[in-house]
């Protein structure tokens, strides 16, 4: 079932854990700018709490991932694609995916706790009450909300950025870079 | 003839004066210290734990722990005193689906029997009514007594659904549980000793 790991393509745990986190990450997203603008409603309260699970579900799928990818390293990009791209593509890819890592726990922690200060415990799933690790404080609510606003839409400018070179590469360079995952021929 | 008049019912409303008051011996001064007293309310929207509480109740005490079958507690709460903490769900929670402040502004509680369970725990029986609609709950309560203050705590959990708390849309028990958690702490003056 899963593809064979050939020196370019991503192992099929990883191929898979990328499309799956991509999935959520962009459902996530799009629900949490829809709900905001919502009145009290049971789809505002229904669509809040699909958006927390979804939240907690990235940030375990992450953990998981990052320990993954210490077990089983990326291949290396092909020797003809990084020899065809400046200096500067290479610094701003690797950038790129520490940065989008990174905000793969930032912007789910600061939801987590911008609920917890709010005083709604996160129940996963509505069924795995989770700790609060800060005190439940209206005005640190407030503090922390445009923090969780601020890295999503640092994360979502990422993704975009990390679509778009995948793109480039695909079509305007035409070096077959998706097949690293999963798409088309290696 | 007026004169007469007046004197006689002068005499009848001191008469009937005397009578209420000889039937409500040393409990009628039995008070509720409301600001120290404490009503709360835990919902659960999917899966949730929320809190909420009621700032203004008061209550009519007329209770000797010694005798509890002739004791007569009666509750009184302001339900647009209601709150979650925040002012987006305290524009909800008064609203028609959900308590209706206008048309039901009092849910009262009214005891018909109180039972001794030993230890200073009781089980207080009577009618609760919210929202026009009345059942019949019983209620534990503990009292610890200190400093002639008398500490009344306990907990019990009403159906919403029955008090129409909820309705149309808001009536799905997946979104907010049927149950609700209610738990209070008062704090009262002049109950005589345990």
């Amino acid at each position: 079932m899963t593809p064979r790991t050939t020196a370019s393509r991503y192992h099929g745990l990883s191929i898979a854990l990328h499309w799956l986190l991509a999935l959520v990450l962009v459902g996530s997203f799009g629900v949490g700018l829809y709900m905001t603008g919502l009145s009290f409603s049971p789809t505002r309260l229904k669509l809040y709490n699909w958006h927390k699970w979804a939240g907690v579900t990235i940030l375990v799928l992450s953990a998981g991932r990052l320990a993954w990818r210490l077990v089983q390293p990326p291949p290396a990009l092909p020797a003809r694609i990084q020899s065809a791209m400046p200096g500067w593509q290479t610094k701003v890819f690797h950038a790129t995916h520490h940065l989008m890592y990174l905000l793969f726990f930032a912007v789910p922690l600061t939801g987590w706790a911008y609920s917890s200060a709010a005083g709604f415990p996160i129940v996963w799933f509505g069924v795995l009450p989770l700790p609060d690790f800060v005190p439940v404080d209206k005005a640190l609510a407030e503090m922390i909300k445009p923090f969780h606003e601020l890295t999503a839409f640092a994360l979502a400018a990422l993704v975009l950025a990390h679509v778009g070179a995948a793109l480039k590469h695909q079509f305007i360079d035409r070096d077959r870079l998706l097949g690293r995952m999963g798409i088309g021929p290696v | 003839m007026n004169t007469t008049l007046n004197t006689f019912s002068t005499a009848a409303l001191a008469a009937a004066a005397f009578l209420v008051l000889a039937s409500q011996p040393a409990l009628a001064q039995q008070k509720l210290d409301a600001a120290k007293s404490e009503m709360v309310f835990v919902s659960k929207q999917m899966g949730v734990p929320v809190e909420g509480k009621f700032r203004k109740f008061d209550a009519q005490i007329a209770f000797d722990p010694k005798k509890p079958e002739a004791g007569k507690v009666s509750f009184t709460i302001d339900t647009g005193s209601a709150s979650f903490g925040s002012p987006e769900t305290d524009a909800e929670v008064v609203k028609p689906v959900w308590l209706g402040v206008v048309k039901f502004p009092q849910a009262t509680f009214q005891s018909s029997t109180i039972k001794a369970l030993g230890g200073g725990k009781f089980e207080v029986a009577g009618k609760l009514t919210i929202k026009g609609s009345s059942q019949n709950v019983t209620v534990p309560v503990a009292l610890a007594q200190a400093g002639g203050t008398t500490t009344a705590t306990g907990a019990f959990a009403l159906k919403r659904l029955e008090f129409k708390i909820g309705e149309n849309e808001w009536a799905d028990t997946s979104m907010v549980a049927n149950d609700v958690q209610v738990k209070f702490k008062l704090l009262l003056s002049g109950v005589p000793a345990l």
